[in-house]
């Protein structure tokens, strides 16, 4: 299973989400070609009924802490409840461009 | 000082602190370019730290905050988010009635 992959199954199993999508953006990165280090998470799930979005950001942080803590450089999150994601009519926020910060790590 | 000491020291000395990649002119980072724009716009004074210049803050303000990327902004002792949420707020106005708020409780020397 790739990176992908098991963020899926990870968010997937834990979640239930009514909604889930995992995009790699890497290739927008500063990073080698088909690399696995930035991704994109939009989930709808009911968990996140009464929660802040810190707390369900660190909800989601925490089943990926295994792969925050490796490979995974940066995780936009989008997390919304069902009534959040109709009334945004189901479209989350792109993502920024890259301005090469991760040149400076070794 | 112990890191953690320091790093909290800053968490409650600065009412609206900024924890990001680069400085607010030149950012390293989209996230942080993004997060620090929407905050720009709010108008208000506000503290930030270059982790890519203190390292022994990139590694340890990740598990202190239970938060594992930068960028991150506290406000008044808590923290907000990262570039999502922030973004987010901004959008819905949220962020400037927050800011404003805690700029308003610095007392004026």
């Amino acid at each position: 299973m790739n990176v992908q992959q098991t963020i899926e199954s990870k968010l997937a199993a834990a979640l239930s989400p009514d909604h889930l999508e995992v995009i790699n953006e890497s290739d927008q990165h500063n990073v080698p070609a088909n690399s696995e280090t930035h991704f994109k998470v939009v989930i709808v799930a009911g968990d996140f009924e009464d929660q802040r979005k810190v707390a369900r950001h660190q909800a989601v942080y925490g089943l990926l802490a295994q792969e925050l803590a490796g490979p995974v450089h940066a995780l936009a999150l989008h997390t919304y409840t069902l009534g959040e994601w109709t009334e945004r009519h189901a479209e989350a926020p792109l993502s920024p461009p890259c301005l090469g910060g991760s040149k400076s790590e070794s | 000082m112990d890191i953690i000491d320091t790093i909290k020291e800053q968490i409650e000395g600065n009412p609206i602190i900024l924890y990001m990649k680069g400085s607010p002119n030149q950012p390293q980072c989209g996230f942080s370019a993004r997060t620090s724009q929407a905050l720009m716009a709010c108008g208000e004074r506000f503290a930030y730290i270059d982790v890519l210049s203190n390292p022994d803050i990139r590694t340890n303000l990740p598990t202190y905050a239970n938060w594992p990327t930068f960028p991150q902004l506290w406000v008044a002792g808590e923290l907000i988010g990262g570039c999502d949420i922030v973004v987010e707020m901004y959008e819905s106005g949220e962020l400037q009635l927050l800011v404003k708020e805690a700029a308003a409780q610095v007392p004026v020397d």
